[in-house]
């Protein structure tokens, strides 16, 4: 091989992580008894976007997201990760795929016999032979990652509220520095505030641990203000895919709808109500 | 005519469903149990693998300690009050042929060979086996073992080894234990209720009882104690639906597991009698 070649595979090798795919959907098809909920969908996510996946409750969200790092496994099509191709792997050789993709899940799922602390070195214990002194720093760290203070670290999880468990599950979710980080429902069963501090860290995150992001949500707020794009997932398949803008001109009638209840204006006051 | 033809054969053929009905039925049932014991071996096979990872030493001590040592005060019961109730049932049969005196005999050789590890296996099942479905079935409902599985470490070696290892390696010590307590429960009735002498009943104990029958208990406990374990876990990974369906994986596992005692404990006692263990 000639310098020039190599110099020119350099080129392409470094130009690839804007052009091609890091998650990669290839007619995949998923079904339950005999149910499509993924009905032969292709997909792309390019490196460093934030994708969001919008749809209805029970219209296949999570379980396209899951497919993302092996959770599930489709009936027939292929998922891409990184180029590795995960829908056939066996559990032990998905490991190398897992530690490059953190999935923060939709009721946190902390472990709830271990502290705080133990919950975000987990995998930092389990994957790496750091000494204790580097595991606690690091832990400090993903949690300033967060807002959270080193205060929380011995506390059980049963003793924080719904929007701390998301954080600590996020910062456990980061601590292993992931390349993809996937999130199922973030905002779902958080007050507005919380959900709003939530999608400033997604953002965030993103742009500071340079990672490529996929939500998932049904929250339309949360939606709009993360997303690099939008994927409108409507009986097992994708109706739309583009930014937020198109997504507002899109004639796809369900997302209309969507965006619509997302706009809706308040109820009017009563007569008489001073405003 | 044509009529009557057509009654008699939908007659027929509702007599004809009505066996084949409940034989669907008996074949959906053997369906069933095949699929969990595939399930159960497929766990076992994992388990296998993995096990040649690196062991998890301090989570298989912690649940030697919460499955084990904690279940010694009623796995200690259980024996003191089955060796007792084993003293007056069998002075009261020995009596009827003169061999009162004999009492200590029979209890501590059913003890030792059968009733001390089954009844401790039982008792661990109902305990160990339905809170490890338990623990298992809440951590599957909410997430927490997609959780692991989604930060690359693998349920079967964090969760199912510790515990598999910890109730195999107890149980024969639970029942070493069990053995010892019913020799005691037969000793005091037979003391005070039979009025055999203390040293009469461990003479004739010392006399009659070999190290062999012991081990021959003893030996079947570590599968019994396998067997508690897989089903535990078996049922827990695959708990969902919530706390319905945790409910219902513990029941199973506690009925699946108590089978499998008893079933196996029959086919270990005959291939221990068959094979050349000395354990006769």
């Amino acid at each position: 091989m000639t310098f020039s070649e190599t110099a020119v595979m350099r080129f392409v090798r470094a130009d690839r992580p804007a052009g091609a795919p890091i998650i990669e959907f290839r007619r995949v098809l998923k079904k339950y008894s005999s149910r499509r909920v993924l009905d032969e969908v292709d997909l792309a996510v390019y490196r460093g976007e934030v994708l969001v996946i919008l749809g209805g409750s029970g219209s296949g969200k999570s379980v396209s997201l899951r497919h993302m790092n092996g959770l599930e496994q489709p009936d027939s099509g292929e998922v891409w990760v990184d180029g590795v191709e995960v829908s056939r792997l066996p559990e032990e050789e998905l490991v190398p795929v897992r530690k490059k993709v953190g999935m923060l899940f939709q009721s946190g799922a902390l472990f709830d016999s271990m502290t705080v602390f133990e919950n975000i070195a987990f995998a930092l214990r389990e994957h790496t032979s750091w000494p204790e002194e580097k595991i606690s720093a690091r832990v400090g760290e993903v949690l300033g990652f967060v807002n959270l203070g080193r205060e929380v670290e011995r506390l059980l999880p049963s003793s924080l509220s719904g929007g701390m468990k998301k954080r600590v599950s996020l910062a456990r979710t980061v601590a292993l520095k992931p390349e993809i980080l996937l999130y199922d429902e973030p905002t779902t069963g958080l007050d507005p505030v919380t959900s709003m501090t939530i999608n400033r860290l997604i953002v965030d995150l993103n742009e500071r641990l340079a990672t490529t992001s996929v939500v998932v949500t049904h929250d339309i707020v949360s939606a709009l203000f993360v997303a690099d794009r939008i994927a409108f997932l409507q009986n097992g398949r994708f109706a739309f895919i583009g930014t937020p803008e198109e997504a507002r001109a899109a004639e796809v009638p369900d997302l209309r709808a969507f965006l619509a209840a997302g706009e809706a204006p308040g109820k009017t006051a009563p007569k008489g109500v001073p405003p | 005519m044509a009529q009557a033809q057509f009654d008699s054969t939908t007659q027929y053929v509702a007599i004809l469903k009505q066996p084949l009905w409940k034989l669907a039925r008996v074949r959906r049932w053997i369906g069933n149990v095949s699929f969990h014991l595939g399930g159960v071996a497929l766990m076992a096979a994992q388990l296998a693998r993995e096990a040649r990872s690196r062991w998890e030493t301090s989570e298989i001590i912690r649940q030697m300690d919460a499955l084990g040592v904690q279940s010694i005060s009623i796995t200690n019961l259980t024996a003191l009050f089955t060796g007792m109730v084993l003293a007056l049932q069998t002075s009261y049969a020995l009596a009827q042929f003169g061999g009162k005196l004999f009492v200590g005999r029979v209890v501590v050789l059913s003890i030792c060979r059968e009733l001390g590890p089954t009844l401790t296996a039982l008792m661990v099942a109902a305990r160990v086996g339905s809170g490890i479905t338990a623990e298992l079935g809440t951590m599957s409902v909410t997430e927490q073992v997609d959780a692991m599985r989604a930060l690359g470490a693998s349920p079967i070696r964090k969760l199912v080894l510790p515990r598999v290892v910890a109730v195999t390696l107890m149980l024969p010590v639970l029942t070493l234990l069990a053995d010892f307590l019913g020799m005691v429960g037969g000793l005091f009735i037979a003391v005070v209720e039979v009025k055999v002498g203390a040293a009469f009943y461990l003479s004739t104990v010392q006399q009659s009882v070999h190290v062999s029958d012991v081990l021959h208990g003893l030996f079947k406990t570590p599968f019994f104690g396998f067997e508690i374990a897989m089903i535990g876990c078996y049922n827990g990974l695959h708990a969902s639906g919530g706390a319905d369906g945790v409910g219902r994986a513990t029941t199973i596992a506690v009925v699946m597991s108590s089978i499998a005692v008893l079933m196996s404990d029959f086919f270990l006692t005959k291939l221990f009698l068959l094979l050349p263990l000395g354990l006769k």
